[in-house]
């Protein structure tokens, strides 16, 4: 490519050397290495969780097996579904975004290294956490969805629910910060002309799932807190015994889970998206069609969360509502299944062993996708929901599906990641033993949901046709268990001995494949230019550029400043942990209770004062903002310290609030009212408080005179913190007081 | 579907037949999806196979017309899909319009059954009278569970705090498997009942012989093993009408030997298993409230005795 470098753009700052030593591996805040310890770290768990689905599958041989114990199977899945849902498909997929989306967009880095590491490591200290229970009194034994009242202590007694939170809990708020990192990475950090409609289907894909992220994650951590808080505090969220409700879970987790599934399949819908065109040697087809399909299945994820609850008894007319926005997802799934293989059609089909992979995700996912569908359809639901059925059809949508996909991805990158190729004779053996054994373990599985064996039970009595179905189903299992160990074998052998890769080894067309293999620290001193979606074929076939696509400009209006994506993200994904927060306390406060309510209780007026105190801070530190910009530091720092002043005093009339109901005897576990009361305010006040301990700092920086206008932008971010705490004020306000004056 | 393959086919009442009609519907939809898609794909791979020295092939971004028509192709089969489900639905799930026949109790790990008109109270064995269509309220003591009858009814969420209802219905004479099906805690999987229908003659015999109080043990081991049973820890659990009024905690034992299983599916209700499972609940069902008592078998099998004269 050397003839094209004339027309090649230089990016502005200077190359780096990669520094060397396993240190700089735990320190490092490069994306690649983030990347890859992404991936190592998924695949050290993704054999762990194998391991526990092998031992399953032993049990589950033979009816009325001993090889395990209940309590030990019951362990056992819910450490492998918490384990590859958690620690193995949503880190892998983030990690190969991690890698991924600065290449792909001809970025030097994402746009909070040190945030990216922090994420990352998150990862490990979750998973930890989880395993650690294994030490301390058993693994939590609840199913991955943990339902109330199973999980609350009365039920739930040793500490394995409580890691379970706290793991969940750490693994959120990782996955949050690499998903606001990647939107703001995707947002401000693109490549001259590479606007949004020439994105890579697999950034565009990561761009909507990272929405999914921020908006699904803080509904779960919210969920979680509160089951937290019953288990701790002895409060009664899911707790039918003390008027909770069992089916809020349901709810809460579903909100979160249903998204979940698509936070599971974007990306790999991404990765197909990318893998296909290359090995058809063809474009994709309806490149728009697929991108808008995907804002579509995202869109509608959030409305479909009640098909996971059609046995619940919610209604006919509850259960109509989720089953036609259910079906309604088949739509835009569609459009994508249609455009891959319209994609192949007519081109020139190379079957390496991506591409192998990604062809029988095709047709695994479809597989998946339409078993999905008859889940959509509520009679047929009733029946199979909860069944080995249900297991086959995830199974075949997460593994058939995603981890296909992955797989694909991995054939496909791994030479830009290591500079090798892996060995496609071992990747042939990997795939079919991958294919024939996953379709011998998962397919049998319809078969037995349809006879009537329930999922979760460690054994089953010896009826005709069970055992033997059953027995195929592990074999199935152990041969998938080969084709691992040949995948690993295959990484390892090809790490040593493997074909040096090249820079581009399959011809394709996105910007990653414009630097060396593996690329250096800074990725790119050049890029080439951008006019269409796969500027390396414009670079190759000069006389046959494709069309440009969205006129010439170089650059649209979506390349916005970070810290303000960054903040922004943030305070989108704590809106919703406080919209469920609030959700709860309308859900229980509707009606009459027992014991103190908020009439008894609450004193709207004082706590109006303090709420004018509060509002009044917004109003000093955006007047603050201001002054620091016309250039008035003293002002600035006056106005500062009266925010902060503002602020105290909000808190100190929570304080009060507070004090004069323990006084009255009232605590957090007293009833549902004052469970809901203290858990909304409380992490309220807590938000507040945090958002005086950066404005204290902001003072100190201020009065140290280290101040410049460079900070505007600290100032604006905690700024922008500041309202938004106020604004959820004003609602919750509105919520617990307002509603006792009319 | 072969008769014994598969309870949800191969059904014993017209609501569970109106769900595996829709089902039979749908999985033709979605086999005729999967071979278009498996068709386009296969004849992809044999048609359109890259050849050594071929030249790269034209660039083709796509085609709006074809795209919108798998837009709205989808969308048809949506709305259509949509019908079915709202007509299966009314089918298989009346809404409930009267005081229920039968009161079904979820408990770790088993089911209670009540009569309400009767007073009639029997566990983990649900008798019904055949082509009678039964109204059965759900409820639960402690945690989630579902209850499920494959070849007679859907399945539905058996909840704490929240009362549920089904129609259940046999149109033969007949023993239907059930089974928990939300996991539930360690003895999930021993959590099956059965469901049987029988004429609605035999169906009164058998509520009647219910009905009556069990008969005054009259031999030497079956009065000692009754001594057992109330000076052990057995009443405080089990309720035995004339001789334990214990809450609901544990299964109502006043017919125990007229019952066709044990542990809610682990055993079948035998002479010899009913002496194994005194011995040692826990050996077959691990994880149950059952404790070993450390029965020995001269105890166990007294008890044993007294316990069969329970028909």
């Amino acid at each position: 490519m050397s003839e094209a470098a004339s027309t090649l753009i230089a990016l502005e700052t200077p190359a780096a050397s990669a520094p060397r030593g396993l240190f700089s591996w735990v320190a490092t805040v490069d994306h690649k290495r983030i990347g890859i310890l992404y991936l190592l770290t998924t695949l050290v768990f993704f054999v762990l969780g194998g391991i526990e689905a092998l031992l399953m599958r032993i049990q589950l041989a033979r009816p009325n097996n001993t090889f395990l114990s209940p309590d030990a199977f019951d362990q056992m899945f819910t450490m492998h579904g918490t384990t590859m849902i958690f620690l193995v498909v949503m880190p892998v997929l983030i990690g190969l975004a991690n890698y991924l989306v600065p290449l792909m967009i001809g970025a030097r880095d994402m746009a909070f290294p040190r945030l990216n590491a922090l994420s990352f490591w998150l990862l490990p200290c979750g998973g930890f956490l989880l395993h650690f229970s294994l030490l301390a009194g058993g693994a939590p034994a609840v199913g991955w969805f943990s339902y109330a009242p199973l999980s609350e202590t009365s039920y739930a007694t040793t500490s394995g629910v409580d890691y379970w939170t706290l793991a969940l809990l750490i693994l959120g708020v990782g996955s949050v910060a690499a998903s606001i990192n990647l939107i703001a990475t995707i947002l401000t950090l693109r490549a001259p002309g590479l606007t949004i409609r020439r994105l890579p289907l697999f950034v565009w894909m990561i761009f909507i799932n990272s929405f999914l992220v921020i908006l699904a994650l803080p509904a779960l951590n919210a969920a979680i807190v509160m089951l937290f808080i019953d288990r701790h505090l002895g409060t009664h969220f899911f707790a039918p015994a003390n008027g909770g409700s069992a089916v809020l879970w349901q709810h809460f987790f579903w909100a979160f889970g249903h998204p979940e599934v698509y936070i599971m399949a974007l990306p790999a819908f991404g990765i197909i998206s990318e893998v296909i065109p290359v090995f058809a040697r063809r474009p994709i087809f309806g490149y728009e069609f697929v991108a808008a399909s995907t804002v579509a299945i995202a869109l509608l994820s959030f409305g479909v969360w009640a098909h996971h609850m059609f046995a619940v008894g919610l209604g006919h007319p509850m259960d109509l509502f989720f089953a036609a926005t259910s079906m309604m997802i088949a739509v835009p799934t569609g459009i994508k299944v249609f455009a891959w293989s319209a994609t192949m059609w007519g081109g020139a089909i190379r079957l390496t062993t991506a591409m192998l992979f990604a062809v029988a995700f095709l047709i695994q996912f479809t597989i998946g996708g339409l078993s999905g569908i008859t889940f959509a359809v509520v009679p047929i639901d009733w029946q199979v929901t909860g069944t080995y059925y249900l297991v086959a059809h995830f199974h075949y949508v997460l593994f058939g599906g995603t981890f296909f996909a992955v797989f694909a991805g991995l054939y496909y990158w791994f030479p830009k990641i290591t500079g090798r190729m892996l060995s496609e004779r071992l990747g042939k053996l990997n795939f079919w033993t991958a294919l024939i054994g996953f379709n011998t373990a998962f397919f049998v599985q319809h078969f037995l949901g349809l006879m009537g064996m329930a999922r979760r039970t460690y054994t089953y009595p010896n009826l005709p046709g069970w055992g033997l179905l059953n027995m195929i189903s592990t074999i199935g299992a152990f041969l998938l268990g080969v084709s691992v160990l040949v995948l690993l074998w295959n990484i390892i052998a090809s790490l040593r001995h493997g074909k040096p890769a090249g820079d581009n080894p399959w011809q394709a067309w996105t910007l990653e494949w414009a630097t060396t293999s593996p690329p250096p620290v800074q990725n790119f001193d050049r890029v080439p230019p951008i006019r269409s979606r796969r500027p390396l074929w414009d670079l190759a076939h000069s006389e046959n550029p494709d069309p440009i696509v969205g006129g010439a400009a170089s650059q649209d209006g979506f390349i916005l400043e970070k810290n303000r994506v960054g903040i922004v993200s943030f305070l989108i994904t704590e809106g919703v942990f406080f919209l469920m927060l609030i959700l709860a306390y309308l859900y229980y406060n509707n009606h009459a209770m027992n014991g103190p309510t908020p009439t008894s209780m609450l004193d709207p007026r004082r706590t109006g004062i303090y709420t004018l105190c509060l509002l009044a801070s917004s109003l000093t530190i955006w007047l603050a903002e201001r002054k620091l910009r016309a250039g008035k530091s003293s002002a600035f720092r006056w106005l500062l310290a009266l925010t902060i002043l503002l602020g105290t005093v909000f808190i100190f009339g929570q304080s009060r609030e507070y004090l004069r109901i323990f006084h009255s005897g009232v605590m957090v576990n007293s009833n549902l009212f004052a469970t809901t009361f203290f858990t909304l305010t409380g992490f309220h006040g807590l938000h507040v408080f945090v958002g005086l301990i950066a404005l204290l700092i902001l003072m100190w920086l201020a009065f140290a005179g280290d101040f410049k206008l460079g900070r505007i932008e600290a100032v604006k971010s905690i700024g922008l913190y500041w309202h938004f705490v106020d604004a959820v004020w004003l609602v919750v306000f509105s919520v617990i007081y307002l509603r006792l004056l009319i | 579907m072969s008769a014994s393959f598969s309870p949800i086919f191969d059904n014993a009442s017209p609501q569970a037949a109106a769900i595996s009609n829709l089902f039979e519907v749908v999985l033709v939809i979605c086999g005729v999806i999967l071979l278009i898609v498996t068709g386009m794909v296969g004849i992809s791979l044999i048609r359109f196979r890259h050849r050594p020295g071929s030249a790269e092939p034209p660039s083709y971004f796509g085609n709006r017309k074809l795209e919108i028509i798998w837009t709205i192709g989808p969308i048809l089969i949506v709305i259509w899909l949509f019908a079915l489900t709202a007509r299966g639905m009314r089918q298989s799930d009346p809404p409930a319009n009267r005081q229920p026949d039968l009161i079904v109790i979820g408990h770790q790990w088993w089911w209670e059954a009540r009569y309400p008109q009767t007073g009639v109270v029997t566990a983990n064995e649900i008798h019904i009278p055949a082509g009678r269509k039964w109204l059965v309220r759900l409820e639960s003591t402690d945690v989630i569970h579902d209850f499920w009858v494959p070849a007679l009814a859907r399945k539905i969420q058996v909840i704490p705090g929240q009362t549920n209802h089904i129609w259940l219905e046999a149109s033969l004479p007949g023993t239907y498997d059930g089974t928990c099906a939300e996991y539930c805690g360690a003895g999930h999987t021993w959590m099956r009942f059965s469901v049987i229908a029988e004429s609605p003659a035999a169906f009164d015999a058998w509520l009647g012989g219910q009905e009556k109080p069990p008969a005054i043990p009259a031999t030497d081991p079956a009065q000692a093993g009754l001594k057992i049973f109330q000076t052990m820890t057995c009443i405080n659990c089990h309720s035995l009408r004339g001789v334990s009024m214990a809450t609901n905690a544990a299964p109502d034992l006043t017919h125990l030997a007229s019952r066709i299983i044990l542990g809610a599916g682990v055993l079948s209700n035998t002479e010899t298993n009913l002496f194994r499972w005194l011995k040692n609940p826990q050996e077959f069902k691990p994880g149950c409230f059952m404790p070993d008592l450390k029965l020995t078998d001269a105890q166990a099998g007294t008890l044993t005795s007294y316990l069969e004269t329970l028909q």
